[in-house]
């Protein structure tokens, strides 16, 4: 069965910049995340596609359903 | 009680062959299908007997424009998992087996991503020194070509498709806050200022209700195929979500999907109704709206948000788990999935970003936003453009969602397991099964039957038009107890 996650409701606000921006402070787990990605950044170029113009232009599909 | 929702998904990958100047995705999508079934086990073809794609579930026959296609002459496979792998529409495309819950879906549908991987590595086996083929688990080619990720759940007959229509319709529009997959830009003409938008598959819809797939997608399709006791069931055909990698992501679209179908069998939504004005324009500017806090009008005049729309889905499906339970989506399965839901839309609402490794939507954007930050380029960018293709890259070692953490709800045992053995809970495991045990003398399988070759008779068809009929409980017996296909098709009196 999936790992139950203890989560507590927090109360319902809504900020419109929170997409756009950092997480908010104080905030464990976005900082946890992004902290990851820092990591990750550090290394990806060794696996992104080398060419990312003539990567992007051939990737043509036939349309599906 | 609504029948149990027996689900699936079917998955049309993206292909790429690498290395050569010009290529043919049905013959690269051959190659690649060819491989992995050459490796793993003798082939059997698929029985396209009860076919019937063009079929509309509104009960009337099509007119005057062209029957979707079938395509018989390509590769079709049916493994030993119970699943098809085949190629449709230029495009390996992998369908799950029937499983009986939301979380069976999730470790079968990550199965079929080991499964394309395997294929990749065996095709390179077969291919000249320097091609490879490539597959992306994505739904477009940022081109305005689309190929899709459809989801199937098992519902009476006897349910009028108008009720369905009217209620599901403003789940699908709504739940791509949670579904959707991330996209950069946007390939609809009259799309504006859309850096990134929340799903995949939004820009390709145009019509609210249709039998097509291919073009003038509609969100709710009427495809009627019921591959099963067509008095008894429809098979619900799902084609308005993306493809997932997180797992919470698809444990979400197909759990909640399927207690919404099942509130709507027991015509729970009582004087509860969400249609919305204009179904088509909601679902881009439900995709467009990263805040997640444009209002969309509704029938009767109301103003809701898409999450406004989500919780007051919950809240009617918390009083139906209450009222009639939660036994036809696996209780605990479906107690589960309305704990996550909540969960999910409470965090959506005060901190989305902690939902990286959750939702791929999100995933995506946070992982794309920071790099663009940190190297100072624009969403328009070909390198962020790139970096969108290839988070869905299938290649464990080029995968950009694989470099991420992300919250598993399946171990990859289970998942291991899920590449040749079938679910224990439907059908599937008796056709999975036979499929293992007398490959060599079944000239074709279906969803709904199997055909055997003794060797002297003519050929026998078995059918299995109950999907919660063939189970490990029903015929593990009878399996053992057969040491030949002759002895199983005494004992099953056909």
């Amino acid at each position: 069965m999936p790992e139950r996650e203890q989560k507590k409701k927090q109360p319902a606000t809504r900020d419109d910049q929170v997409v756009e921006e950092a997480a908010p402070p104080g905030s464990k787990q976005g900082e946890k995340i992004k902290a990851e990605i820092d990591d990750l950044l550090d290394e990806i170029d060794e696996v992104l596609e080398e060419n990312a113009e003539d990567f992007v232009r051939s990737y043509v599909q036939k349309g599906g359903q | 009680m609504a029948i149990r929702k027996v689900c699936g998904i079917e998955t049309e990958y993206g292909i790429a062959l690498r290395g050569v100047g010009e290529s043919n995705p049905i013959a690269a999508s051959s190659l690649l299908i060819n491989a992995y079934v050459a490796e793993q086990q003798r082939k059997v073809g698929w029985d396209f007997e009860d076919e019937s794609p063009g079929r509309d579930a509104r009960g009337f026959a099509r007119e005057g424009s062209m029957a979707p296609e079938v395509e018989t002459h390509l590769v079709n496979a049916v493994l030993t998992n119970g699943a098809r792998y085949y190629v449709d529409h230029a495009h390996p495309e992998f369908s799950t087996p029937e499983c009986a819950d939301a979380l069976e879906c999730v470790r079968y549908d990550k199965a079929g991503e080991r499964i394309l991987a395997r294929s990749m590595e065996a095709a390179r086996r077969t291919l000249p020194e320097g091609q490879g083929i490539v597959v992306y688990k994505n739904n477009s080619d940022r081109k305005g070509n689309s190929y899709g990720t459809h989801e199937n759940y098992l519902m009476d007959r006897a349910v009028p498709f108008g009720r369905i229509v009217r209620h599901v319709m403003p789940h699908f529009v709504t739940r791509q806050i949670y579904t959707g997959a991330g996209k950069v830009g946007s390939e609809a003409a009259s799309a504006q200022d859309v850096p990134f938008q929340l799903s995949q598959r939004a820009d390709f819809f145009e019509e609210e209700v249709g039998l097509e797939t291919t073009l003038k997608r509609p969100i709710v399709n009427t495809r009627d195929e019921p591959h099963a006791d067509a008095q008894k069931y429809r098979r619900f055909h799902v084609i308005v979500g993306d493809s997932n990698l997180c797992e919470v992501a698809t444990y979400l679209k197909v759990g909640v999907t399927a207690i919404v179908l099942a509130m709507i069998e027991d015509d729970f939504f009582g004087d509860v109704d969400l249609s919305l004005a204009t179904p088509v324009q909601a679902i881009r500017r439900v995709s467009y709206d990263l805040d997640l806090s444009l209002p969309l009008e509704l029938a009767d005049g109301r103003r809701l948000t898409a999450l406004d729309v989500q919780w007051e889905l919950l809240d009617l499906a918390r009083k139906y788990a209450e009222d009639r339970g939660l036994e036809c989506v696996d209780d605990e399965v479906g107690r589960d999935v309305l704990r996550r839901w909540e969960d999910t839309l409470t965090t959506l609402e005060s901190n989305p970003m902690s939902l990286s490794g959750k939702l791929d939507w999100v995933t995506k954007h946070e992982l794309l936003d920071a790099y663009r930050q940190r190297h100072g380029l624009d969403w328009d960018d070909h390198k962020i453009a790139a970096m969108d293709l290839q988070y869905h890259d299938v290649r464990p070692e080029r995968s950009l969602f694989s470099r991420l953490p992300s919250e598993r709800l399946v171990d990859e045992a289970a998942v291991e397991l899920a590449i040749t053995e079938p679910p224990e809970g439907t059908r599937a495991y008796f056709r999975g099964k036979c499929l293992q045990k007398w490959a060599s003398s079944i000239v074709a399988a279906n969803w709904d039957s199997l055909v055997f070759d003794l060797g002297t008779d003519p050929l026998r068809r078995v059918p299995m038009m109950e999907p919660l009929r063939g189970t490990a409980k029903h015929v593990d017996t009878l399996l053992q107890g057969s040491t030949t296909p002759g002895e199983l098709l005494e004992q099953l009196g056909t």
